[in-house]
């Protein structure tokens, strides 16, 4: 196990900085350190602006657009990306679907669908949540019955991120009632222009829309938007589950969000001195950078094993499950350190550029609501505790 | 021993209590938070009515309670449904500072204060000062028969619809010093130029205060002059019991919104209640809850000792609240899954409500530094 980066590795984090330096708009790295929420024109700026530079596919073999990397160059990209704080990708289409449609898809849906999402044509979301099913996602009940060459497709998905700017759904729907019902469920590619299907946004914690309702009544689905064969598509989205799955600790984020922390704890004042030289908040401080530290080279080894060849499994639980605690409580003490101004609640217009009246310091005006926004961290994607069982299950053997 | 409430105290407890979820709901929170003053004035003369605030002051001061626990009692309740009103600012604070400290002339103020006519706010701590009380940067300085006050307030609760502040200001002494602080009464409107409002995640709202070269009469002083630190730091103990007690009553509504919750929703053909690792971490939700609840009782039973043995119980009833609301509010949301980050259900405000318990006052950190100084060091 070698801990550096070879010539060439270091190389490339050089080039990625570069292109950061002269490409990142300021407006968007500003947006992003204040915890502002990033606009659908500024998700799609960033997009154009990486696939110019034919670095948006990070994940995407050459032959589709993509860059071709390996695990140790998505790392070093990414965690470029995050440090200079840049918007994240968009995962629903770059991360999900594309991968996906890759594996899976029939030659004409790579066609057409994979160049959209690089050149901004396309916004996905992703359909898999139900007000019924979360944990238990194979409890899903949106059907999609065969009515000629159309799918008739009926039911609600629930928690779609940012459907509010998606022209396009990805959905599982179920397609057989009959046996395990991880065996009735079908891969949907659906254009939410068809008629029949609605959105109504939900508000979250921190005051913005974050997540969405999505419903279908009687929506007609062409039988060439299915993904792959007939009650098969729950085998694809594991696929995506154990694949690709390398940033999912987060450690970029969390160490932006840990520098940001130091930044505000040296600003702020406490008995007159910066926050920063009081033991006791030093203490939690440290504690954290040294789990961080720790998690970091945890990271590592499992990329190096990934680029070796080995498809992560059960390890990406263990990552999902630390990175999103340490990133829980990072966000905790930033509100901690920023004292009375977490109080203010300015609400936020998603679209709007800034907050016109500031309170106290810029930094702490999005504070509370982040961290109590931050709490889906180990709830989606999988909850903590479902990670658990799987670790449980796969490596313990219990 | 007996923990048990006297007859009259738990009179006042259910006629709060059917007062409050008579009043409040979830939809009433959300409804009340676009409104100019952040609460309702219907609700706030109701509670007035019932002579709620009365039960905050000692009869001396024409209340009938006072004691550490008719204010844990009161503040209990309203945190259970998660009132936004400013009692804990334009009563408790302003109200006990005016009580202890008013000359005969500004003790007739008090009257209408408890009858919910008039408005206060409390305008102490500054952009600088996070939790100390001494940390005064404001100054007061005496101009011929007027004081000239400058200098900016952080996060003054209440301050938009105050008819009246109290505003703290050094006369004497190093920013730190605690000799030198002194109170002013003032009527709103002399600062009104300097007010920034905005809402809190609490729900309500607050202000910054800009005092610049603000001219009041010398006869506005509260108490005598340079000797207001005494003062401030026992009615904090006070409005720490009020805060710690408002978390007990979140956490309990919570902790109940939790419970109903992993009855209801099922999750691989069982309610998620079922799960036996959700049922052992509900479990240590419950036992840190009590350790709060006593931790408060153990403050309400120590407000009027000797300064020392008071302000230990502060910090060590702040600290230990604080953290039981962090365990609190994380696990109640990771419960809920999806649903629990959401502000359309009503944990939503109840666990913001509970998060920022921590920011006032000082939070768990400081309460700890501060027990360390008091009784461990
Ligand atoms: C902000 C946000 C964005 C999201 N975006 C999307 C999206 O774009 N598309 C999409 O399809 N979905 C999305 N989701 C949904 C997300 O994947 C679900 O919230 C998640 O699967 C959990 O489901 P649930 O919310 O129904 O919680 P539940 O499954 O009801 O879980 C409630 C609690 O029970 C626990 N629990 C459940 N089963 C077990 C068990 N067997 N053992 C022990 N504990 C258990 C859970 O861990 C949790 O603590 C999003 C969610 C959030 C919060």
């Amino acid at each position: 196990m070698n801990l550096n980066y070879t010539a060439e590795q270091l190389a490339f984090s050089e080039e990625v900085k570069a292109f950061l330096k002269a490409r990142l708009p300021e407006t968007l790295s500003e947006k992003v350190r204040l915890r502002k929420s990033l606009s659908k024109a500024d998700y799609e700026l960033w997009h154009s602006i990486l696939n110019e530079q034919g670095w948006l596919g990070g994940n995407w073999p050459k032959e589709y657009g993509g860059t071709g990397w390996d695990a140790v160059h998505r790392h070093i990209f990414e965690d470029e990306l995050t440090r200079a704080g840049a918007p994240r990708i968009v995962p629903f289409g770059v991360a999900m679907l594309g991968p996906l449609l890759q594996a899976f898809g029939s030659d004409e849906q790579k066609k057409y669908y994979l160049p959209r999402i690089l050149n901004g044509e396309d916004w996905w979301c992703q359909g898999y949540s139900e007000p019924g099913a979360g944990s238990d996602l194979a409890s899903l009940k949106t059907t999609a019955v065969r009515d000629g060459d159309h799918y008739v497709v009926n039911g609600q998905k629930t928690w779609t991120t940012m459907g509010q700017y998606a022209n396009k759904i990805f959905c599982l729907v179920r397609t057989s009632q009959t046996g395990k019902p991880q065996a009735g469920i079908s891969f949907l590619l659906i254009d939410m222009e068809t008629e029949g299907l609605t959105v109504r946004p939900i508000v979250l914690i921190d005051g913005t829309p974050e997540v969405n309702e999505v419903f279908f009544d009687n929506v007609r689905v062409p039988v060439e938007n299915r993904v792959g064969e007939e009650n098969k598509g729950w085998t694809y989205a594991k696929y995506l589950l154990t694949h690709e799955r390398t940033n999912i600790a987060g450690v970029g984020i969390a160490v932006a969000e840990l520098e940001n922390l130091k930044r505000i704890a040296r600003t702020e004042q406490y008995k007159g001195r910066p926050l920063i030289e009081n033991p006791h908040f030093a203490a939690q401080l440290a504690r954290i950078e040294i789990d961080l530290m720790a998690m970091s080279t945890t990271n590592l080894r499992m990329i190096s094993e990934a680029s070796a060849g080995a498809a992560p499994g059960a390890e990406s639980s263990m990552l999902k499950i630390k990175g999103s605690i340490l990133r829980q409580e990072i966000q905790s003490l930033t509100r901690s350190a920023v004292g009375v101004y977490a109080m203010p609640f300015i609400p936020e217009d998603a679209e709007a550029a800034h907050n016109d009246v500031p309170v106290g310091p810029d930094y702490a005006n999005a504070v509370t609501g982040y961290y109590l926004n931050h709490r889906k961290l180990s709830i989606y994607g999988g909850s903590n505790e479902v990670q658990r069982g799987i670790i449980s299950k796969a490596i313990l053997k219990l | 021993m007996n923990f048990e409430l006297s007859d009259e105290r738990k009179m006042l407890q259910e006629t709060l209590s059917r007062f409050l979820s008579d009043h409040y709901s979830n939809a009433v929170v959300n409804e009340l938070n676009n409104t100019e003053h952040g609460f309702s004035h219907e609700i706030w003369a109701g509670m007035a009515d019932l002579g709620i605030f009365g039960a905050l002051f000692s009869e001396e001061h024409g209340g009938f309670g006072g004691e550490g626990f008719d204010i844990a009692l009161v503040f209990e309740e309203l945190g259970r449904v998660g009132a936004v009103d400013p009692v804990l600012d334009s009563v408790l604070l302003a109200g006990g500072l005016l009580a202890e400290l008013g000359s005969d002339d500004q003790q007739a103020m008090l009257e209408p204060l408890l009858a919910g006519q008039t408005q206060w706010a409390f305008a102490h701590s500054e952009p600088n000062s996070r939790y100390e009380l001494n940390r005064v940067q404001t100054t007061a300085t005496l101009e011929g028969d007027h004081y000239v006050l400058s200098g900016h307030k952080a996060l003054v609760v209440n301050a938009a619809c105050a008819d009246f502040m109290i505003v703290s200001a050094r006369t004497s002494g190093d920013v730190s010093d605690h000799q030198g602080i002194s109170l002013f009464l003032l009527p709103a409107n002399l600062m009104a130029q300097g007010l920034q409002s905005y809402n809190l995640g609490t729900g309500g709202r607050a202000c910054e205060l800009s005092l610049d070269n603000i001219k009041v009469p010398a006869d506005s002083l509260l108490g005598e002059i340079n000797q207001a630190y005494d003062s401030i730091e026992k009615i904090t103990a006070c409005a720490t019991v009020a805060v710690c007690a408002e978390a007990i009553g979140l956490m309990d509504a919570i902790k109940q919104l939790t419970i109903d919750y992993l009855k209801v929703r099922t999750q691989f053909g069982q309610p998620i209640g079922k799960f036996q690792v959700l049922q052992h971490r509900m479990a240590d939700v419950l036992i840190e809850i009590e350790q709060a609840k006593s931790a408060v009782v153990n403050l309400a039973g120590h407000i009027d000792a000797e300064r020392q043995e008071r302000e230990k119980h502060v910090s060590a009833t702040k600290n230990l609240v604080g953290l039981v609301a962090k365990l609190v509010v994380e696990e109640s949301v990771q419960m809920h899954g999806g649903i629990g980050v959401t502000m359309e259900y009503e944990l939503g405000h109840l666990v913001r409500r509970l998060t920022l318990v921590d920011h006032r006052f000082g939070d768990s950190t400081h309460h700890l530094e501060r027990y360390i100084e008091l009784a461990v060091a």
